[in-house]
């Protein structure tokens, strides 16, 4: 297919390499660095879309960031990406894309419908409307708009590609590779600072690329292009072009994505699809730019009809033609340029300039040109459907009240200017409090919140030559502050054209008789009728106005409608902009991948992984492994084509009859050493410490100061001013944090210190009747038998040749020991614990078993110690001390904490001895009784009690003391399940707790 | 994300502390006797000031150490970091 809309010369592109790629099914061409917007321009395509609530045709406004219509979904190397505007996207060979918003096709869109009936679609419908009937909104009306709305499909494959994150630091971050960043850069690199110069485009320098300007003697654009070949070269300068600052954070964080491979067919290997930057910059300059303010007029979305700054940036850029019988709207004198660029390649612009008689020497130029001028002028309507077939234009009165007679021009494109918004959401989002500039009717910062400088556009500075001038001086005066050198640079002369003053006109009235759509937002539908209503039935706040008629919610946050909206409000209102005040500008300036956002924390990189150092053995034994907080533990040993519930019980009744071994690598270890330790775990502990001898290990409980239980675990004395602490896994950092405060902040005075030893110690519990037995074989040369190790007690022993710790505590409520060695030797004593338990019928056994061995002996666990009980809940108030003060004791006497029928853990049993119950189920008296039924209590945790065989759980019951012997219910509702049980004690098996002695 | 001073290390990224609450709360001593109220005030009640509030962080992916910060709320300046045992000025 011919490219009819492409100049024979010309442009930044590279004619060399052709691409093809499709759009909408069909086959294209376009060349290396063509946008995709540029390539379809080129081939003369101009419907892209249709809009979000009439379905109207969409095109092209703008030609990057900027552009509200061209939204597609494209489709690389298999993989599908919504929401991405065509104005940005590179083209690379093989690139697809298609539509949005329409069906079942762009050409023929059935949603248009909505565009005949759009005097029912005004602001606000959708919450008058769909309100009622209730039964309605989740059936038929949500699922319908769901399907008519939107801007293209999420892909629900696994995304293949990788995203980074990148921690940056750098003296000055400097946003925008326009002529006021490329001279602060330059000033400052000179200056020795460490500069990240970032550019949104594929191409460095800005407003350079398309402007028709002298700087030292040469083109702008040869410039831009000196300066940067110089900064490329230079080491502390760090150049990123497809690299969008996209949010301004506190204490001077910036955040900004790098599209690293968007513009390749395919992502190359090792390398991020995108990347995200987290820079910290010492100095922010923000040179944004500025970007085109569109003037309203009937049928102002009509394809065909965009900025005039967009149509020059194609034509010099890239080498399009947006038409071939344009016609320039302005208010100012920027039109002209277009105008003049359109005349330059042998197309003749008609300019409609609102002012009655400017006098500048850019439009004395296009004057001489020959290019017809029509002043007073006003494009009343664009007519035409799919594309702009003419236009309805009229003088107007100079209080810009009055139409004048309409006439029609012929014309295929609408190139509008309506003069200048400077991009200052940076500045904005840092916390400046941006002031109105009435010299130009729009927002620019004032004064600096964080270490941020505005520079040339953005600050509302459009004469080149001022903005030179102050963005060498502030690289100069920034660098020099940091780096503390004074390097001089020359300030190039410049040659630029004078501008005359724009009118202060944004929207043409209608005709009489006429109701032409007249747009403000034409991503999001919403027309000056639409602000209308919205003050009319009362909304003043902008910010309500904003919400109410969605003005600028849209994926393009408003960057071409927020100020005519404004604008719109402000003369209906009477009164100022600035009183209106604009809405809040947040982060990210512009749509931002989920997965740069994500980064590489998908998959198993969304936490750490902790493995013991036996992990590999258990794998290697076909361990079944679960998530206990960051680590994996052994869930169960599956022999055969047993099931977790078959397993585990295997492994429980083994320990209960003969010996098991279990990896407790993963509880949280801390050493607290020092002369004051004793006194110390006497506050942080319930019970006593002061008299505990050296090789004794005790159980302790430690609260918060709220009273609720943190954290059990064993503690033991190593030596005379050595404790060794365990914690449960899930609390250990918690628990080390805690001990830290009270050490650092609340006594300093006591002498201790703690470390966490987690990582240093591998442990295995050796539980079952044949325990001592193993150990015995273990440990020959070490005394184990009960009156050498009695229960909570501790020695060290030489696992040939290596040193242990053996301790004899236990969670299973068996006769069981735990030892530690160096976590370097834990497979060493893990293998010879399995080896010299063979002739005892020793198994491995995982979370699971345990679970099951705790529970039937009612020893509580983090589903018990959840947060929300006391001591007493736990049946764990005979270790609080009555003759000294703990850490939460004072709070055990509020009034919930003593009251008679406080809740308290008891046993539950089925009354069928057969069915499971589910953890988490509620408790109630009446099985049958109306909703909401009172709950009693709930189910903590739950087990297959291997020394009775049936079911057997814990419950948090309210008034448990008293309950014991009581039948009520277990209800499930979500397992849809209703138990009849009895409650017992907690201590289900061996509730004297002979076996740990024995 | 702030930029806070640890008085041990230097300035370090927030992401490496934990946020510990208002600094200027003294425990009561141990094995005094205080009234429901003062436990109260001590456990639960804070107050929630806009502006200048000294408060408690610790470097936890650090030096460990407790520190106090004296942080703006509303706009997150912070004027001054301290050593725990450091006497606010």
């Amino acid at each position: 297919m011919a490219q009819g809309y492409r100049i024979e010369t010309g442009g930044l592109i590279n004619r060399n390499k052709k691409i093809s790629f499709k759009f909408n099914g069909v086959t294209y061409f376009g060349y290396e660095g063509d946008t995709l917007a540029s390539a379809l321009l080129a081939n003369g395509v101009h419907l892209v879309g249709r809009s979000f609530k009439y379905h109207r045709p969409r095109g092209f406004f703008g030609a990057g960031v900027d552009e509200p219509y061209a939204v597609v979904q494209l489709y690389r190397n298999g993989e599908t990406e919504p929401n991405i505007k065509a104005t940005e996207q590179e083209l690379f060979e093989g690139l697809e894309a298609s539509s949005v918003n329409c069906w079942p096709s762009v050409n023929f869109d059935i949603g248009a419908i909505n565009n005949v009936l759009k005097i029912f679609l005004p602001a606000g419908f959708y919450y008058k409307t769909f309100m009622w009937p209730k039964s309605f909104w989740y059936k038929i009306y949500e699922p319908f708009i769901r399907k008519a709305a939107g801007l293209g499909v999420a892909s629900t494959k696994h995304d293949k590609e990788r995203y980074e994150h990148k921690y940056e630091y750098c003296d000055l971050l400097i946003a925008g590779s326009g002529p006021s960043g490329l001279a602060s850069a330059y000033s400052a690199a000179k200056n020795g600072a460490k500069v990240i110069l970032a550019e949104d485009k594929p191409r460095y320098g800005g407003s350079l690329l398309t402007s028709d300007v002298n700087i030292g003697n040469q083109l702008g654009k040869d410039w831009a292009d000196g300066i940067i070949s110089e900064l490329k070269e230079m080491p502390n300068v760090t150049l990123k072009n497809r690299s969008q600052v996209f949010g301004y954070y506190d204490h001077n964080m910036l955040v900004m994505s790098e599209k690293v491979s968007d513009h390749l067919p395919k992502t190359k290997k090792y390398h991020p699809n995108k990347r995200l930057w987290y820079i910290r910059a010492k100095e922010v300059l923000i040179s944004s730019g500025s970007i085109e303010r569109p003037i309203v007029f009937g049928n102002n979305d009509t394809p065909g009809v965009m900025l005039s700054s967009a149509a020059k940036e194609y034509l010099k850029v890239y080498g399009v033609l947006v038409g071939k019988k344009p016609l320039v709207f302005t208010n100012n004198d920027s039109g002209y340029e277009t105008a003049i660029e359109f005349k330059k390649h042998g197309v003749d612009p008609i300019v409609l300039d609102s002012r009655l008689n400017p006098q500048s020497e850019i439009i004395d130029e296009a004057k001489n040109l020959g290019i017809n001028i029509k002043n007073s002028y006003v494009v009343v309507a664009a007519q035409g459907y799919k594309k702009v077939k003419s236009a309805d234009v009229a003088t107007i009165s100079e209080d810009k009240k009055t139409l004048g007679k309409i006439e029609n021009i012929i014309c295929d494109c609408i190139c509008v200017s309506g003069f200048w918004t400077p991009t200052i959401h940076l500045a904005s989002q840092s916390g400046n409090k941006t002031k109105f500039n009435e010299e130009i009717d729009a927002f620019v910062p004032g004064a600096s919140k964080q270490n941020e400088s505005t520079l040339g556009a953005a600050n509302g500075v459009f004469t080149l030559e001022e903005t030179l001038k102050t963005s060498f001086e502030k690289g100069k005066e920034l660098s020099k502050k940091i780096t503390e050198k004074d390097n001089e640079v020359s300030i190039p002369n410049v040659v630029e054209k004078k501008y005359s003053k724009h009118d202060k006109f944004w929207c043409v009235p209608l005709p009489k008789g006429k109701s032409y759509k007249r747009f403000l937002d034409f991503q999001n539908d919403v027309a000056v009728s639409d602000v209308e209503i919205a003050l009319r039935e009362g909304y003043r706040s902008i910010e309500h106005v904003k919400r109410y008629t969605t003005l600028g919610m849209a994926t393009d946050q408003g960057k071409t409608s927020n100020l005519n909206g404004l604008q719109l409000v402000s003369e209906i209102e009477n009164k100022v902009v600035p009183s209106v005040g604009h809405t809040t500008f947040r982060p990210p300036y512009t749509p931002i991948s989920i997965g740069a956002i994500v980064g590489r924390e998908v998959g198993k990189h969304s936490k750490p992984t902790r493995k013991s150092p036996i992990h590999n053995w258990h794998e290697e034994h076909n361990a079944v492994f679960v998530d206990a907080g960051v680590w994996l533990r052994p869930r169960y040993y599956k022999r055969g084509n047993e099931t977790l519930f078959e397993a585990s019980k295997r492994e429980a009744k083994n320990v209960r009859t003969n010996v098991g071994v279990c990896d407790v690598t993963t509880l949280g270890k801390i050493d607290v050493k020092g002369p004051d330790a004793a006194e110390f775990l006497n506050r942080v502990y319930t019970n006593a410490w002061l008299k505990l001898p050296v090789g004794k290990a005790r159980y302790g409980v430690m609260l918060r100061e709220d009273g609720i239980v943190m954290d059990d675990g064993t503690t033991t004395r190593i030596s005379e001013n050595h404790y060794h602490m365990t914690t449960t896994t899930a609390q250990a950092a918690n628990v080390l944090s805690h001990l830290e405060y009270y050490l650092q902040l609340v006594w300093p005075e006591l002498n201790v210190n703690v470390v966490s030893t987690t990582e240093q110690w591998a442990g295995a519990a050796i539980a079952g009747p044949k325990s001592r037995d193993l150990l015995k074989k273990l440990f020959p040369k070490t005394d184990v038998s009960n009156e050498g190790l009695p229960f909570m007690g501790y020695v060290e022993g030489d696992l040939f040749g290596v040193k242990a710790r053996i301790f004899r505590i236990s969670f299973s409520g068996e006769l069981a020991y735990e030892v530690n060695v160096e976590s370097d030797n834990g497979r060493f004593m893990w293998e010879r614990i399995i080896e010299f338990g063979e002739e005892f019928q020793i198994q491995p056994y995982g979370t699971e078993a345990l679970s099951t061995l705790r529970i039937e002996m009612g020893h509580v666990a983090g589903s018990e110690l959840d947060g929300r009980t006391i001591p007493y809940d736990n049946a764990l108030e005979g270790l609080l001390s009555k003759k000294k003060d703990f850490i939460g004791k004072r709070s055990l006497q509020r009034a919930a904490f003593v009251a008679d029928d406080r809740q308290r853990i008891v046993g539950v049993v089925p009354l069928d001895k057969k069915t499971s119950i589910p953890e988490g189920s509620h408790l109630v008296k009446d099985a049958n009784a109306p909703l909401p039924n009172k709950k009693l209590g709930h189910i903590s945790a739950s087990c297959w009690s291997v020394e009775y065989d049936n079911p057997f759980s814990l419950a948090i019951l309210k008034d448990g003391k008293n309950m014991i012997g009581e039948k009520l219910f277990v209800m499930s509702p979500l397992k849809n399940k209703v138990i009849p049980v009895e409650i017992v004690s907690s201590h289900y098996v061996d509730p004297k707790g002979e076996r740990v002695r024995s | 994300m702030l930029h806070i001073k640890c008085p041990h290390c230097g300035i370090r990224s927030q992401n490496e502390f934990s946020y510990g609450g208002d600094a200027t709360v003294k425990r009561p001593e141990l094995n005094k006797e205080v009234t429901d109220q003062e436990w109260d005030n001590f456990v639960y009640n804070r107050v929630s000031p806009r502006g200048k509030h000294l408060e408690l962080w610790q470097h936890l992916s650090g030096c460990r150490q407790w520190i106090k910060v004296e942080r703006d709320t509303a706009t997150h300046e912070i004027f001054k970091t301290y050593k725990a045992n450091e006497e606010v000025a």
